[in-house]
């Protein structure tokens, strides 16, 4: 069984400062694994500062790591050439945030659809290449007559998200990138590119790593999920437990901060220890450990990851009863 | 409690835009009124007018925009009949906006400090400067920044003390409305809550009236007191927020409550069918006819009076009215 694509134990390192040099850490030994076989939506959630897009311009080729190796099908992605880079960017797609910086104002929305097809020589002629589109536009559930020959600024902002979504789909992707799909687009619209994401993974097979702070749209769309705090992986698992029965203190922080819309669910029954601003370097230990609120000595030493069930592991040693887990193994704890 | 006067009234605020391809009521005759210290949450999609609401009451509208008709009543003063230079004095006094984004709404050249400075000058040039400096400083605490932050740059906070920053400045001056339009869509979770929870703390301090525009309705469920909803330019429902969450009464806000993602339904995705209109086409009569589930006859001809139906529930719609 092939593996799609592999983390292994990827650290990306950000430094700056030519005579002092000053070093961040946006993803700290990450190792990770989706089968080819079995598509699937992972989550990786957390607040700003987390790594989780620095994850995504790894995953999709657009920086190194710093040290570790991403393969795709069992190639390093930093070594494909050729014919074997072509399918890679082929077969790995994105969309991106911002649904309305993606579009080229000057050009019809043809334009974003028919660039693939030609660089990739999906058609042969002109005829096939409309008929591709329209399929796709159709997929994702948008009218083609409605929509081929229009300009961007004609289009809402929720018509141009799933746009970027059916250009991903008219290469037959097998990953899919979404880094905050619906984060700039209206409430009443999201469910609606959220099914299509979702449809996207049943009926074409496609796995898609969905990047997201909010965790209500994660528990809907996703199977696993993994939480990132400055790069570090806090809890990992199984989507419905980890949200619904959330163990590390930095998860129930973000469950707890969810507004909910529910007006007999209040808001903020624990309290935020820490103000943002105070935060100070975390240092060796855990990363949480300057907001935790249980914070303890043995916490300056970077927790392993202890598997709390089958499908539920948390980097905290409020849990150090528990047996432990290599952090190469990340991935035996996500259903698919 | 006995009813208090409004420090608020909206009355019959109409603005349209002049586009090339014709004229674009973004607000058409919107009318609410706000008590000291109430919270009301503004929803809606984009285009729906909220912005356009926001920027009315502080006289934000620019050409090719223009306010129309009505009235906009702080603390009795008419806002819409001061002059340009009054208007200048009540900015902030009476009246303040804490803009969406934080970021790109603080000048990244000047100390935090010397824009609150700037901010005070402009309404009272004869303070000295101690006065200014601990009144300055006081904000800040309020907004739970430390008091060195008036010496830094933007560039030197997160996103979240940004925001706060504007909190602090948007309070300088105790004014009675605070409008914030969308504060915290650009924070993440956990700093979202420290911001509103900043808000409501100020809030209640200075007794102030609070209008929150945004459309997420997790934190309208969580931070206000009613609930207004507007489609293509019009207030379609205003009720307390309970009885907006358990029982919606206009179809748009039923269909935008029903389409909220809980824990309860996994995997149920539903959103409102149609998209919204554009205002420059706007469909006769009711404008949310093309999607209701529930259109009549009439709603396509005639557009529905906005009207108290219940107490203290106002609603745009035939299903509630008498006339239908």
């Amino acid at each position: 069984m092939a593996d799609l694509l592999e983390f292994r134990n990827v650290t990306k390192m950000y430094s700056h400062g030519l005579l002092t040099r000053t070093s961040t850490i946006a993803l700290n030994n990450v190792s990770l694994t989706l089968t080819e076989d079995e598509p699937t939506v992972l989550t990786v959630a957390g607040e700003s500062g987390s790594g989780k897009t620095t994850l995504a311009m790894l995953l999709l080729g657009f920086i190194p790591p710093t040290s570790g190796q991403i393969l795709y099908k069992g190639r390093d992605i930093s070594k494909l050439k050729g014919e074997e880079q072509m399918r890679f960017r082929r077969e790995v797609q994105a969309v991106f945030q911002d649904p309305f910086a993606v579009f080229n104002p000057f050009y019809t929305v043809d334009h974003l659809l028919s660039v693939p097809i030609d660089r990739f020589k999906l058609a042969k002629s002109g005829a096939q290449a409309r008929d591709k589109m329209a399929e796709a536009l159709t997929a994702v559930g948008l009218r083609p007559d409605e929509i081929l020959g229009r300009f961007p600024h004609q289009l809402s902002g929720g018509q141009r998200q799933r746009i970027n979504v059916a250009r991903a789909l008219l290469l037959k992707p097998k990953l899919l990138v979404a880094d905050e799909p619906v984060s700039m687009v209206d409430a009443s619209l999201r469910a609606s590119i959220l099914e299509t994401l979702r449809s996207l993974q049943k009926n074409y097979g496609v796995s898609i790593i969905y990047i997201t702070h909010d965790l209500t749209t994660a528990y809907h769309i996703a199977k696993s999920i993994i939480v990132l705090y400055r790069g570090a992986v806090m809890e990992a698992g199984d989507v419905d437990t980890v949200i619904k029965q959330p163990q590390h203190p930095y998860t129930r922080l973000l469950i707890d901060s969810i507004p909910w819309p529910d007006i007999n669910r209040r808001w903020g029954e624990t309290e935020i220890k820490a103000k943002e601003s105070e935060l100070g370097d975390a240092g060796a230990g855990c990363k949480f450990y300057a907001r935790c609120p249980f914070a303890m000595e043995q916490c300056k030493v970077l927790p392993p990851l202890f598997r709390l069930s089958e499908h539920q592991a948390a980097s905290c040693y409020l849990y150090g009863q528990n047996p432990q887990i290599e952090s190469e193994r990340l991935s035996e704890l996500l259903p698919v | 409690m006995e009813k208090m006067k409004p420090v608020l009234e909206v009355i019959n605020l109409r603005v349209s835009y002049y586009t090339d391809s014709g004229r674009a009521t973004a607000l058409d005759g919107v009318s609410l009124s706000l008590a000291a210290g109430e919270k009301l949450g503004l929803v809606g999609e984009s285009g729906s007018g909220k912005s356009t609401m926001a920027l009315a009451m502080m006289r934000m509208i620019k050409p090719p925009g223009r306010i129309e008709a009505g009235q906009v009543l702080v603390d009795g003063t008419d806002l819409t009949a001061l002059s340009e230079q009054a208007m200048l004095k009540a900015r902030l006094s009476k009246i303040a906006y804490i803009p969406q984004g934080a970021m790109n709404s603080l000048n990244p050249v000047m100390r935090i400090g010397a824009q609150m400075v700037d901010a005070i000058r402009a309404h009272d040039p004869r303070a000295s400067k101690a006065s200014i400096e601990a009144r300055c400083r006081h904000a800040l605490e309020s907004v739970d920044l430390q008091r060195n932050v008036f010496k830094m740059y933007a560039h030197e906070l997160s996103g979240g003390m940004k925001q706060r920053v504007c909190i602090a400045i948007g309070i300088l001056l105790q004014p009675k409305v605070i409008i914030c339009d969308e504060p915290t869509s650009a924070l993440d979770v956990v700093t979202q809550r420290q911001v509103m929870e900043t808000i409501d703390r100020v809030q209640k301090k200075i007794g102030a009236a609070v209008i929150l525009i945004g459309h997420d309705m997790g934190l309208m469920a969580q931070f206000v007191d009613k609930v207004a909803v507007m489609y293509t330019g019009r207030l379609m429902e205003l009720s307390p927020v309970r009885e907006m969450f358990t029982d919606p009464l206009h179809p748009y806000a039923q269909a935008l409550i029903n389409s909220l993602p809980n824990l309860d339904n996994k995997g149920v995705f539903q959103g409102i069918p149609g998209i919204a209109p554009s205002l420059l086409k706007l469909p006769g009569g009711c404008a949310f006819h093309p999607r209701c589930p529930h259109v009549m006859e009439i709603c396509k001809n005639v557009p529905p009076n906005f009207e108290t139906v219940r107490d203290e529930r106002q609603v745009a719609c035939y299903l509630y009215s008498q006339k239908a």
